[in-house]
């Protein structure tokens, strides 16, 4: 189905499964219960999942593909969330027009960064677009004010133009009338589970993203991709201009950046400078690594797991860390506090830094490879024994391109 | 090579499960709630929305100090602190309405998009009725925008620039802390008794809204007794280094310099204009003077002796001998084992100043809260007698002017009082220029129902 083969229909299904189920998945614990702490199923962090992993699944099409790591991306972010929300000041509320424009703008931005900086490749090129991330941070901070309301961030007021927006429009973002913050929540025996219109809006598009992100690896183009990254001296001697290939691939990771950036301000209508700023960039290449370069799943996960740790980790304060270990004898419960606290709360970078270092020493191929070991482990035990169905190593036919 | 070919069968399977999935947010009907966040049980949530990292996350930290503070009187524990000195009686340490006050803590960052994403967290997740804290205009502005959006009541903490309570003023927003242009009108005749009419002034201004309106009302009210402004120049949030900003100031013939920084930024700036040997020149025949609009505690502290001299103002000061003020910092003082700073005071004052208007209103609906609030007069709270003006919710009271202490005593003993500016001289007509004119509008109440 889809032009895909069985297997990744079956791939695409269960992503999109995962991602619409996502608000009951995130909410495991009953409300009022002490793990409810744990419980991710918020709007707010639901839409970040969404958007960050259409920001993941974009750079990995451009660093888990080619491996040309760009520590620039979050330039691309910031210009789509100002052209969103200029949009809306101009416009009016309808997140369409602004998502359209953003998507196109950044593309545009991306085609004159990456035509300047895929000059050269390696280090050199992760220098060049990290240089253009911060000219762009610092351009929108201060010289560029009049367009982008420096620190106080980019909003809608009240005395702004908005022509397209009638009399009874929502006063908030919406598609078409329907309001992105709106939510249903349900009661369901002490679970309490919240449908948000924004995170379903976010999801529709974080399935797009990934399916054309599957049509891009399974295509002779991905293929070329990949063939850029195993060593491009060698393609250049047979006679192949690689930089067109190169460039598309950047052009194409800075409009889903672009895309993400837009949505951002989608969910909330407010854009600040300091999503353009470098810990922006390095969050999605930690992201990506985390997860997995070059699978396609890894750069979802992955971005799961830093939003779920920047937003839930950093919640545990020393008060709640006393609830947990109250049974304790008073010293040994203080020892335990001292002992957790600098690893939660103001300190889950610290965690997640440990973590991190963990995953690339013993699993370089991120979270992607840990599952599949699992996986493989649990399988061995199923079929007795480590036999493999073909004992003499015979080389198995290579894979269609267009597979 | 396998490629399953486009069935009709296939479309319509497809869209009906896309459909059903589009319209599964729509099916259920929400819970019925009079309002966002409506207590249930017999607790109610606060969140407390500081800085705890950044340039101004010292102050974030004693902020949180006395949040925490506010809670306990509120609760009932410890000694109650200024809920005896407070001129409305209606909260008597035994929660809000019966119910028992717990609050989570956000992290603002000092950066509007972080401090937002932190607040939306505290609503949707935690289910908060009320924000209170940061220590920044710009973050004060784009919280307060999405409490009213969100439909519940925003109680701004330090937040100092003339836009909070002027042109970006909301109906959810409430202000207690004074702003730039009342820091004007209190400095202005104090600098014109020390210094004369005659003088330069250069500006360094922190490059967002507070910077720009604290620049605007000091140039304002410095001209308006004669003095030149030489220049204006902005500079970054958390530069670190203003060396290269303080080097043109020694050649451009000004003999005055007006630090519009804050927090960690004009200890760093100060810093380095004593390093520049500013304080020790002659320029135009008169000893050359710097003046730090907005003081704090703890920049005055971080700085050290660079500040001994520097004029400034306040919104209050622990060494104020009203009881409601020693009550405060008896209370905090037992806990924490210091002296409480000004944004540790506004508040611990905004938690309670919320709590009791819940009190009064007799729900924790923001659109009663709000309307307890407005035009409420107090007294009791260590500013003297107070109003909150209902036309763009600010608290009106005197400003003190501060200056560092030539001889400190302890290493908390570092400004002294020069004059309480009477509230008539920083009273301004809620449609002042400099608050959005006549155009600045509160809007209308949203409780989120």
């Amino acid at each position: 189905m889809f032009g895909l083969s069985a297997r990744d229909t079956r791939f695409l299904l269960i992503v999109i499964a995962l991602t619409l189920l996502t608000p009951i998945l995130l909410q495991p614990f009953p409300e009022g219960s002490s793990l409810a702490q744990f419980n991710a199923g918020y709007p707010d962090l639901m839409q970040k999942f969404a958007i960050f992993g259409i920001f993941a699944i974009g750079f990995n099409i451009l660093f888990g593909l080619t491996g040309y790591l760009s520590f620039g991306h979050a330039a691309f972010l910031g210009v789509g969330s100002y052209t969103v929300v200029w949009m809306y000041k101009l416009l009016g509320y309808n997140v369409l027009p602004g998502l359209l424009l953003s998507v196109v703008i950044s593309a545009a931005f991306a085609l004159l960064i990456g035509f300047i900086s895929l000059r050269r490749s390696g280090i050199y090129f992760s220098i060049l677009t990290l240089a253009f991330a911060q000219m762009s941070y610092n351009l929108a901070y201060s010289v560029l004010t009049p367009i982008t309301n420096g620190e106080t961030g980019l909003q809608v007021y009240a005395s702004d133009p908005q022509i397209l927006a009638g009399s009874g429009a929502p006063t908030s973002p919406h598609l078409f009338g329907l309001v992105m913050r709106n939510s249903a929540q349900v009661d369901l025996g002490g679970w309490v589970f919240t449908f948000n219109v924004g995170y379903y809006f976010c999801a529709v598009m974080a399935i797009l993203a990934f399916y054309i992100s599957l049509r891009i690896f399974r295509s002779p183009f991905g293929m070329m991709l990949r063939a850029i990254k195993t060593n491009q001296t060698r393609m250049n001697y047979t006679g192949l201009n690689s930089r067109p290939y190169t460039l598309a691939a950047f052009v194409i990771s800075g409009m889903y950046a672009g895309l993400a950036g837009g949505l951002l301000a989608a969910m909330d209508p407010l854009a600040g400078a300091e999503r353009m700023q470098w810990t922006a960039s390095g969050e999605v290449v930690l992201m990506t690594i985390l997860g997995g370069a070059g699978t396609l799943m890894g750069p979802v996960l992955g971005a799961g797991f830093i939003k779920y740790f920047e937003n839930i980790f950093s919640k545990i304060n020393d008060g709640i860390l006393h609830g947990w270990f109250a049974f304790l004898p008073d010293g040994l419960e203080d020892f335990i506090v001292a002992c957790f606290h600098p690893f939660v709360g103001k300190g889950w970078h610290l965690t997640l830094g440990i973590l991190f270092m963990l995953v690339v020493i013993f699993l370089p191929g991120g979270l992607v490879e840990g599952m599949q070991r699992i996986w493989r482990l649990v399988r061995r035990r199923k079929s007795g024994g480590p036999k493999r169905k073909d004992p003499e190593h015979r080389p198995t036919a290579a894979p269609h391109m267009a597979e | 090579m396998t490629k399953s070919t486009l069935t009709r069968r296939g479309v319509i399977k497809t869209g009906a499960y896309a459909g059903a999935g589009l319209a599964l947010p729509t099916i259920f009907t929400s819970r019925a709630r009079a309002f966002t966040n409506a207590p249930s049980g017999n607790t109610v949530t606060f969140g407390f929305n500081v800085p705890q990292t950044g340039p101004y996350a010292d102050e974030g930290l004693d902020e949180l100090r006395a949040q925490e503070l506010a809670v306990e009187h509120l609760n009932g524990m410890g000694d109650g602190g200024m809920l005896n000195t407070f001129s409305s009686k209606a909260l008597d340490g035994t929660g809000i309405l019966g119910k028992q006050v717990e609050y989570v803590t956000g992290d603002t960052q000092t950066k509007s998009d972080a401090a937002r994403a932190s607040a939306k967290a505290m609503i949707e997740k935690d289910g908060v009725v009320m924000i209170n804290g940061g220590s920044s205009s710009g973050v004060a502005v784009a919280v307060q925008g999405l409490c009213q959006e969100a439909g519940i009541i925003f109680m701004a903490g330090l937040t100092h620039s003339n836009d909070t309570t002027g042109k970006d003023r909301k109906k959810n927003g409430f202000r207690h802390f004074f702003n730039a242009y009342m820091s004007g009108a209190a400095l202005a005749p104090v600098l014109e008794k020390a210094y004369g009419t005659d003088r330069r002034a250069y500006h360094l201004t922190a490059d967002y809204t507070w910077g720009y309106t604290q620049q605007e009302s000091i140039q304002a009210s410095t001209e308006a007794i004669g003095w030149e402004t030489v220049n204006n120049v902005l500079t970054p949030v958390g530069a670190g280094d203003f060396s290269s900003y303080i080097a043109p100031v020694l050649n451009s013939g000004a003999d005055v310099l007006v630090l519009n920084h804050y927090g960690g930024d004009m200890i760093n700036s100060i810093t380095q204009a004593v390093q520049f040997g500013l304080r020790d020149k002659q320029v135009n025949g008169k000893q050359f003077e710097i003046v730090v609009p907005l003081y704090s505690e703890l920049m005055a502290e971080g700085a050290g002796d660079n500040i001994k001299g520097v004029y400034g103002s306040m919104n209050w000061n622990w060494q104020l001998s009203d009881p409601g003020t020693k009550a405060f910092v008896k209370s905090f003082g037992e806990k924490y084992g210091r002296p409480p700073s000004n944004s540790a005071h506004t508040c611990y004052v905004q938690t309670l100043l919320y709590a009791d208007a819940v009190a009064r209103a007799g729900s924790f609906d923001p659109c009663a809260v709000a309307e307890a609030l407005e035009g409420f007069e107090f007294d009791g709270m260590g500013n003297g007698p107070v109003l909150y003006r209902a036309e763009d919710h600010q608290c009106f009271k005197d400003v003190l002017v501060m200056k560092g202490k030539d001889n400190p005593s302890t290493k908390y003993d570092i400004l002294e009082i020069v004059e309480v500016t009477p509230v008539d001289h920083v009273t301004y007509p809620p449609d002042h220029p400099m608050f959005g004119g006549a155009e600045a509008t509160l809007g209308q109440c949203n409780n989120g129902a």
